[in-house]
Parts: C-alpha cells; sequence; structure tokens
C-alpha cells in the first residue's frame, strides 16, 4: 500500500466539538504545501525514497550546496528536507517537484506524527523516570534522589541503570492518532491528542503503521 | 497562536447574551434519551466563568430538593440549545464558591439594574 507523508509544523492544540456535541482535544498542525525535491532510486542510492521540502525560504539564507540542489531540480528554495521511504515501484508515481498537500489525508484516517519532544534540561529520576519520591516530613531527609543503584556484590552499576541526566529534546514518535479535520484551503489538520515538541516546531505526518 | 483563533472561528456560536457571575440563567440543554432527542431546561445561579475561546466554560448552581447540583457548560456547546438570562445579579467578586456554604435567605444575591 501507499505509504503517504508530509511535513508541517504544530500550532497549538485546542478543542472542537464533534456531531454528537462532545469536545475532541485537537492538535492544529499547518501541513505543506511540501515539494518532492529529490526521488532516492534503489539503482543510485541503494533504497527507495522520496526527499520532501517544506517551507519556501529566501535563497540567500540557504548554503551552497542546498542552492545548487534546489536550481538544479527546479524547485522553489525550502528550509526542511525530510526523507520518506517508499516501496520501489512506487517511486514511479511521483515527479520530482510534485506538490504534496494535507488533502492527501481525510478526516477519519490514522496518523503518525514524528517530531523532536521538548528539552527538559538534565532532569530527576523521578521526572525522568517516575521513581517514586522518598516521605516528605516525619524526620525524612530523603526526597527526590534515585535510592539504591543495585547490589553490593558485583561492586559495580550495571550498564542502563536509571538515573539522572539528560531528558527530552529527542525523536519521539506518536502512532495512530486520528484525523478529525482536514482544511485544504488554509493547509491545516488537526489529529486528535497531543503531538511531540513545541509549538511552531517540525513535524512529520504520515500514515499510520498500525 | 493566530491561526488557532481562526480555527476555532468556525465552532463559536454567535449570539450568546452577556451574562456573568450572580446572574440567573435559564440552560437548555439537548439530551438524547436512546434514539429520542429533547430539550431539558436547567435553571440556577452562574458562579464562575471561565477560560476563552471555545474553552469558554460556565458553572450553574442551584439547589434541588434540598441538595446542591452544579452543572458545567462549555459555551459554545452545540448541545445547549439556548441560554436565557432571567435575572442579573450584583455580586463583588468573580468566583460564587461562598454559596455553596449557604443556604436559604444567606444566599440571596441582589439584582444589578
Amino acid at each position: 500500500m501507499l505509504r503517504k507523508g508530509i511535513l508541517g509544523r504544530k500550532i497549538g492544540m485546542t478543542q472542537i466539538f464533534d456531531e454528537a456535541g462532545k469536545a475532541v482535544p485537537v492538535t492544529v498542525i499547518e501541513a505543506g504545501p511540501c515539494y518532492v525535491v529529490q526521488k532516492k532510486t534503489p539503482e543510485r542510492d541503494g533504497y527507495a525514497a522520496l526527499q520532501l521540502g517544506f517551507e519556501e525560504v529566501r535563497e540567500r539564507i540557504l548554503n551552497r550546496p542546498l542552492r545548487g540542489q534546489f536550481s538544479k531540480q527546479k524547485v522553489k528554495p525550502l528550509r526542511f528536507l525530510r526523507e520518506i521511504r517508499v516501496e520501489p515501484d512506487e517511486l514511479d508515481q511521483f515527479e520530482v517537484g510534485q506538490e504534496v498537500k494535507v488533502d492527501i489525508f481525510n478526516s477519519g484516517d490514522y496518523v503518525d506524527v514524528r517530531g523532536t519532544s521538548k528539552g527538559k534540561g538534565f532532569a530527576g529520576g523521578i521526572k525522568r523516570h517516575g521513581f517514586h519520591r522518598g516521605p516528605m516530613k516525619h524526620g525524612s531527609k530523603y526526597h527526590r534522589r534515585p535510592g539504591s543503584l543495585g547490589a553490593k556484590g558485583p561492586a559495580r552499576v550495571f550498564k542502563g541503570r536509571k538515573l539522572p541526566g539528560r531528558l527530552g529534546g529527542e525523536n519521539v514518535s506518536v502512532l495512530h492518532l486520528k484525523v478529525v479535520k482536514v482544511d485544504p484551503a488554509r493547509n491545516l489538520l488537526m489529529v486528535q491528542g497531543a503531538v511531540p515538541g513545541p509549538r511552531r516546531g517540525l513535524l512529520l505526518i504520515r500514515d499510520s503503521v498500525r | 497562536m493566530d491561526l488557532l483563533r481562526t480555527v476555532e472561528q468556525d465552532y463559536l456560536k454567535k449570539e450568546i447574551p452577556p451574562f456573568r457571575p450572580g446572574d440567573t440563567v435559564r440552560v437548555h440543554v439537548k439530551v438524547i434519551e436512546g434514539n429520542r432527542e429533547r430539550t431539558q431546561v436547567f435553571e440556577g445561579i452562574v458562579i464562575r466563568r471561565r477560560g476563552s475561546g471555545l474553552n469558554e466554560t460556565f458553572t450553574v448552581r442551584r439547589v434541588s430538593y434540598g441538595v446542591g447540583v452544579e452543572r458545567t457548560f462549555p459555551v459554545h456547546s452545540p448541545r445547549l440549545d439556548k441560554i436565557e438570562v432571567v435575572r442579573k445579579g450584583r455580586v463583588r467578586r468573580a468566583r460564587l464558591y461562598y454559596l455553596r456554604d449557604r443556604v436559604g435567605k444567606a444566599a440571596r444575591i441582589r439584582e444589578r439594574k
């Protein structure tokens, strides 16, 4: 089956009412228009993929290699480039320069959304791994620390031990979100539920693998 | 942020009578019983109005058979048929939670002219 994908920016969350009058929490995404900038073929690149570009920019803010790529393919200069894997035999269905808009999705579809989560900095065990907290009162001085790091026999800490450290700012995929509404006129996509990243963050939306 | 507003615009109701905490309102709620739909009226004092845009809600309190009942409605819900302002009340704060501790005469609100 043909897998569809598009790039977009997160606008924010709100709620809308469905036909039954129920409030549905939605994330509004400004998706596309994207352009196919390059086709990766098994013969030349060893795999089949489409390179999609999103958001037009002034040419001068790009560096020379990128300018060259856009002028060679005769596509407008674009800020973001991302690849989408497709089946090799599906490549012919696309052309370089082809426009991809939100209308590839319909309301009722299910999509996966990928983005970079909000960075939380150096976070403790409670926030990062959901550890329990110690007592705050009754003479306890053990509040938010990680606890025992393991048995004493091995005389070392095993790799993978959950400890405080950097949290967030990583690639996160949210699978199987329902498309509530598509607005091709304004390039808007409304998806039920939350999506990774801050407002204005870049998102990759694909139809669901599930 | 502005785009978010325009999205909400399609769902906002046009005619909502101006009302504020302290007012007595009659809320016509559409309820679905099996496959029948009918309108139910809930009348009481608005004790809170919060949120903005499509997220705005208000809470109505009434005392029914000696039991205090509070219902919170989204202002723009399509399930609300109509909101009628029965009486305007003069109050000095935005959240009338103190009414919960009062019954009868003490829970009266002066009328606003």
